[in-house]
């Protein structure tokens, strides 16, 4: 399963970016090799429409849970759409990833 | 009208009027509103027709000081998309062409955002399945009217309607062909106020002199430069706040038509939806002024 996560920096020591679809870079983690691919985000500067950006390129990556602090009303919808789950997290990008793979086997 | 001014609304049309004045601000809550209904009742005693404008669709408050009779109303009107999912393959070429990621093709669906929307109907153009139809939606009113020998028109955008540029293309195209035009713009920036500033031939930029007042009129005249419409300011409370406003105008070459001071009687006026050309003393002079500076004749 892959994780994308909205991150501050271009790898898994950044800390997760506190909005979703304005951060400045994506960091997609594998969550069964832990290996971690770092983008940088498009729609950071779209003067329009940078939650469905956002989205498509998590989506196009075949990401199924997002980690954000926080989330818009348009990614939010696009999400639902792609499928893709979102989780709030905040902190160390590797944390996170082992905070949500814990909570995620427990339920 | 709604079908067709949808697509139309991408070029303005140029109505000939003898001349467009717009009255603007970066900030909110300078006087635009005060100055725009009172150059217009000003003007409006001369020889010429004399139309305003309010162009601040979110929020029109001009009509609070001009009470206008309002004569004719227009039901404006904007293109949705509408996606027949069953003709759809989710082939993405109207995700591909939507410049403003309004709509969305994912897995399973295609998906609009609607207030990204600016319905150009460009989707359902280059659909191959055809499978994007454009339904009518409301987008506000335009109305007019008179205030005495004022001509008035106003746009008022629908509630949970953000997309105002397009009401205010809308709103001047019910612009008077000929005559004086004021234009009363929405405060800032963004594309609502560009809509409301394209074409006019000058514009009067409302400030206070404040810290904040200041920023936003730097925004306001680096939008302006980048239009290409000439403009003057017009300090508003001048004396609250600080000078930097004024040397900052010095500086930049801008020239300040007039100075309102802060005072109870134009307050009290404001309060009671009066005209300050009307109630307060000396302040009548000072639009004449302003008038006859915008309109290029000495004064």
């Amino acid at each position: 399963m892959k994780i994308g996560v909205s991150a501050m920096g271009d790898s898994c020591d950044a800390d997760v970016s506190p909005q979703f679809a304005r951060c400045p870079y994506f960091v997609i983690v594998d969550s069964e090799t832990r290996e971690c691919e770092a983008l940088g985000n498009t729609a950071q500067e779209a003067s329009h429409g940078a939650g469905p950006m956002a989205v498509r390129e998590l989506a196009d990556r075949s990401v199924s849970v997002a980690l954000a602090g926080k989330i818009g009303p348009n990614a939010e919808q696009a999400l639902v759409a792609a499928g893709i789950e979102f989780v709030q997290a905040e902190g160390k990008i590797s944390d996170a990833i082992e905070d949500y793979l814990r909570n995620a086997a427990r339920t | 009208m709604g079908h067709v001014d949808g697509h139309a609304a991408i070029t303005l049309p140029w109505w000939g009027a003898l001349m467009v004045i717009a009255v603007a601000s970066g900030k909110g809550g300078t006087g635009k509103t005060t100055i725009a209904t009172n150059l217009a009742f000003v003007a409006a005693a001369g020889s010429q027709p004399v139309q305003l404008v309010d162009c601040d669709v979110d929020e029109p408050n001009c009509h609070i000081f001009l009470h206008p009779t309002i004569t004719e109303t227009h039901t404006e009107e904007l293109l949705r998309p509408q996606v027949d999912q069953a003709a759809c393959t989710l082939c993405g070429s109207c995700e591909i062409t939507c410049r403003f990621h309004a709509i969305v093709c994912m897995k399973q669906q295609v998906l609009l955002f609607e207030h990204l929307c600016h319905g150009c109907g460009a989707c359902a153009m280059v659909c191959p399945q055809k499978a994007i139809d454009e339904v009518p939606q409301p987008l506000g009113v335009v109305e007019l009217g008179r205030a005495g020998a004022v001509h008035f028109a106003q746009g008022r955008l629908e509630v949970r309607e953000a997309r105002s540029a397009m009401l205010v293309r809308a709103v001047r195209r019910h612009q008077m062909p000929d005559g004086l035009i004021i234009l009363d713009a929405p405060p800032g920036t963004a594309c609502p106020v560009v809509a409301a500033m394209h074409g006019v031939d000058r514009a009067l930029l409302v400030t206070e002199p404040t810290p904040f007042g200041l920023n936003d009129l730097k925004m306001a005249v680096a939008m302006l430069r980048q239009m290409g419409v000439p403009f003057a300011v017009v300090i508003n409370q001048c004396d609250v706040g600080d000078a930097r406003t004024i040397d900052y105008c010095k500086s930049e070459g801008i020239e300040v038509l007039a100075q309102i001071p802060s005072r109870r009687d134009i307050a009290e006026a404001y309060a009671e939806g009066r005209l300050i050309v009307e109630c307060v003393p000396g302040v009548r002079r000072v639009f004449e002024h302003l008038l006859a500076a915008l309109q290029g004749v000495p004064a």
